[in-house]
């Protein structure tokens, strides 16, 4: 299996599928429309001859400043051809949604969970889409590009009245 | 009519048996486990966005913090990474000092893991300092070559950041001596002691089927009986010129992932045996001359994925053209092993989710980032 083998043969199958396909180290990556995403990615697990049985990896990347903003990763792997594909999809600044992989690979869950919890990727049809790394009463999405780096300023004898005065530490 | 009720107890997230700071809430009816929620994320620091304002070279040393038993595995994996995105040439003699760093570093993962697990069982102490022991030996070869024990910071684009010194070999060629004993002696603890094996056999059991659905790497999934190892299917540095075995589990209980372990190990060894004897004909430096440091790669994106001793460790690098990547994504295999947990553990007792829990082998740096 090669890389342009591959699109021929989802061209074929999906026609009006994919938006780009670019190729970068000698690895392919489609740009799908999110609505085929489901059908695309159970026709490559399927399809006997293609075998991407394998969800290795699954991400988001924030693109601020670009349309759509955001855009989801998955690394499909197949074991037995020992070839890899991406495929990416797009999701919008106002309302980031993207179809769940999960009925297809359990394995998403946790990741599409920890999307969602760093990067505010909705994902319609999982099951329980509730944060995984962030304590639970977190507001808002840490790993966006627009969430300000803070930091702490370091507490010596003669600046740590000043310091502690501004600490949210617990009431008694 | 005798009645039970379920009752939700939680286990962690302060107990020596979670291998860190890891919660798992447990509905129980009496003692027989019915659902089993994993809650984590306290040593979260965001290790990602970290990664994002740092340059390629800065986050060297933030990836030994990630997995902290195995931080040669995972240089290799981030330093291949940037190669492949950024089109990096390594030498053969770095490429052999590598396959040697992140050879034993499996060995040392593997002392350490099944000395962790037969204290789960509750062996108390002997057995793991027993693995405590050679991990040491392993730690002083680690210090010779990079001056640090566990935080190695030894890889750098292109190579290794200095070359072996001359007393590595002659103290790595001692060490394969006496591996052999303690090997055998780790795997006797288990398989010739009754008790632990009552604990061990048929004990949270992963079929094969669930295993690949879950994307479950490494040991796991190689007890599960998939002979799926990276350095075999998809040869990276030079695993093609090794002659080595990737033993398989039959039924995917607790008892199958220590031996595949054990035997890791031993294949481990045949490798490293085989780098002491190739290493003096292998062309090249300890590190590529044209390799630059401060690199900045084309636009685009890689991923690039190594056999870590815990399973398939990937990066997914985007970069901008800057010198910082734009993203950063550690596919853990800690986190993605720990997946199926509440499948494995479903109908099984209290007492065999702590084994249950260490035969999976994660390491909280690395699931919590």
């Amino acid at each position: 299996m090669d890389n342009t083998t591959l699109l021929h043969r989802v061209q074929s199958a999906y026609p009006a599928a994919i938006l780009a396909s670019s190729e970068f180290r000698g690895e392919l990556s489609l740009v799908l429309r999110p609505e085929a995403l489901l059908d695309v990615a159970a026709f490559l697990r399927d399809e006997p001859e293609l075998n991407y049985t394998f969800l290795e990896n699954l991400c988001a990347v924030d693109y601020l400043g670009r349309e759509p903003r955001f855009e989801v990763v998955y690394h499909l792997l197949s074991v037995n051809n020992s070839h890899r594909v991406c495929l990416k999809v797009g999701a919008a600044e106002e309302h980031p949604l993207v179809p769940s992989l999960t009925p297809l690979w359990p394995t998403a869950n946790w990741q599409e969970r920890e999307a969602f919890d760093l990067m505010g990727i909705q994902f319609s049809g999982h099951p329980a889409l509730e944060r995984i790394l962030m304590p639970e009463d977190w507001i808002g999405h840490p790993q966006r590009k627009d969430v300000p780096l803070g930091y702490e300023e370091v507490a010596f004898t003669f600046n740590q009245e000043k310091i502690y005065a501004q600490k949210p530490f617990a009431k008694e | 009519m005798l009645k039970t009720q379920e009752l939700q107890v939680n286990i962690g997230p302060q107990h020596p048996s979670t291998h860190g700071v890891f919660r798992m809430l447990v509905t129980v009816d009496g003692e027989t486990i019915i659902d089993l929620k994993p809650v984590f994320g306290y040593l979260h620091r965001n290790h990602e966005q970290l990664a994002e304002v740092n340059t390629y070279l800065q986050n060297m040393p933030y990836t030994d913090r990630l997995d902290y038993f195995n931080s040669m595995a995972n240089n290799q994996a981030y330093a291949m990474a940037v190669e492949k995105l950024a089109g990096i040439e390594v030498p053969e003699r770095a490429e052999y000092i590598r396959v040697m760093m992140a050879e034993l570093t499996r060995i040392l993962n593997h002392a350490a893991a099944l000395g962790f697990l037969l204290q789960d069982m509750g062996s108390w102490g002997t057995q793991l300092l027993f693995g405590m022991r050679e991990r040491e030996k392993i730690l002083d070869l680690f210090e010779m070559v990079s001056g640090a024990r566990m935080m190695c910071n030894y890889f750098r684009f292109g190579g290794v950041v200095r070359d072996l010194t001359p007393e590595f070999i002659p103290n790595l060629k001692e060490l394969l001596v006496g591996l052999p004993i303690f090997i055998d002696e780790m795997e006797a603890l288990l398989r010739d002691n009754e008790i632990l094996l009552h604990r061990a056999e048929g004990i949270g059991i992963l079929p094969k089927e669930v295993a690949l659905s879950y994307s479950v790497t490494g040991p796991v999934l190689r007890g599960s009986g998939v002979p799926y190892d990276i350095r075999k299917a998809e040869p990276y540095s030079l695993y093609d010129r090794f002659d080595f075995d990737v033993p398989v589990g039959a039924v995917g209980d607790v008892y199958d992932r220590f031996l595949v372990r054990v035997e890791e190990m031993r294949q481990s060894m045949r490798i490293l045996e085989q780098c002491i004897q190739q290493l003096p004909e292998a062309q090249g430096g300890h590190i590529n001359p044209k390799a630059r440091q401060n690199v900045r790669p084309p636009v685009g994106d890689a991923y690039a994925r190594i056999e870590s001793p815990k399973g398939e460790l990937g990066f997914y690098l985007v970069s901008d053209g800057s010198d910082k990547p734009y993203r950063y994504k550690v596919r853990a295999p800690s986190f993605i092993n720990l997946t199926p947990l509440a499948d494995m553990c479903r109908g099984y007792k209290v007492a065999d989710v702590v084994v249950i829990l260490g035969s999976i082998d994660i390491v909280m740096g690395e699931v919590d980032r």
